[in-house]
């Protein structure tokens, strides 16, 4: 259980600090320091986040954002379904596990093998991202603020790089690789010719094409986690 | 984006965003439970992840262009390859872009 918590607090500090990148792209996408608090707060979804900024600073309509941001956010649900029933909890409490099911929160979680270290890894981990996360994008909002041209600083790269770092873990599987070829070529296509937003949307379909239709995996790819 | 409008994305998205992490802790586990569900989620998230990245690197408005954030995206790629932390990533990216603008290219 202790190793949990280290665990828990460490994934905490790292994810909690690129909460300035997301503060920083945030104002600079022009919404404002209020509104980017907002985000972290209520939203509370890194990639639904900076996906959410991305639409909104390339003109994107505000249905076009909404959508990215619910798409990239579904995956919590399967998390909230794997986490429930190891932490058994009722009440407000249930509500607060809701807000905290995240990709980190998670995956600690999930990674412990006793159940008390499970329920530690979680509720540290969770509020731990949760407090630096808004604590580093405040910071991030406020600097953002002050930077100026963003372009002279890189910000507009470091958008792109901060979501190659959220894919760069889960393109191990094959299938995985196909998608993402798939949505490079999608998205490419689309950019000339369709509004903002609506590239990002369209790979999401063919995303949920292929895995609706492939053919379930065999257990040789299931060990490879495909 | 009026500063309302934004504010409607940001509560609405907000709302979505918490309905569906509570629907997760709500609904019975083996609802989700079918590889066809997980796959399809899995998949989803890697294509837009994979497609954002495409659009904050390549796309100016409607156009698709090569410019200093390219070199950057390359630089963010060895870094995660040699397992550099998220943080790290996003700093050299930013920090590659800005050194080749200061030199006036892209």
């Amino acid at each position: 259980m202790r190793s949990a918590v280290r665990q828990g607090a460490s994934v905490a500090l790292a994810t909690g600090l690129y909460g300035i990148s997301f503060g920083a792209l945030s104002v600079v996408a022009g919404v404002s320091v209020p509104q980017t608090m907002a985000l972290s707060l209520l939203l509370f979804s890194g990639g639904s986040q900076f996906a959410l900024i991305g639409v909104v600073a390339a003109g994107g309509s505000p249905v076009a954002a909404v959508a990215t941001s619910t798409l990239l956010g579904a995956r919590n649900t399967l998390y909230g379904a794997v986490v429930a029933p190891l932490l058994g909890v009722r009440g407000w409490r249930r509500l607060a596990a809701a807000q905290l099911t995240i990709d980190e929160s998670t995956a600690v979680a999930v990674g412990q093998r006793e159940p008390a270290a499970t329920r530690a890894g979680f509720w540290v981990t969770g509020i731990g991202v949760f407090v630096l996360w808004n604590a580093f994008t405040l910071l991030g909002a406020l600097a953002g603020d002050a930077l100026g041209d963003p372009r002279a600083w890189g910000l507009d790269a470091a958008a792109g790089a901060a979501f190659l770092a959220l894919v760069w873990p889960r393109l191990a599987a094959r299938r995985a690789q196909v998608v993402a070829a798939l949505a490079v070529a999608v998205t490419a296509a689309l950019i000339p010719v369709a509004p903002a937003g609506i590239p990002v949307l369209a790979a999401a379909a063919v995303a949920i094409a292929v895995g609706v239709l492939a053919t379930p995996r065999t257990p040789s790819e299931r060990a490879e986690g495909a | 984006m009026t500063t309302t409008v934004l504010w409607v994305t940001v509560i609405a998205a907000s709302l979505l965003s918490f309905g569906l992490k509570l629907a997760g802790h709500l609904i019975p586990e083996h609802w989700l439970a079918t590889d066809r569900v997980q796959r399809t989620s899995t998949l989803v998230t890697v294509a837009l992840l994979v497609s954002l990245v495409v659009v904050q690197t390549f796309a100016d408005g409607q156009a698709l262009v090569v410019d200093a954030r390219v070199p950057a995206l390359a630089v963010a790629a060895v870094a995660l390859a040699l397992r550099a932390p998220f943080i790290l990533v996003v700093v050299l990216a930013a920090a590659t872009a800005a050194g080749l603008r200061a030199l006036g290219w892209g």
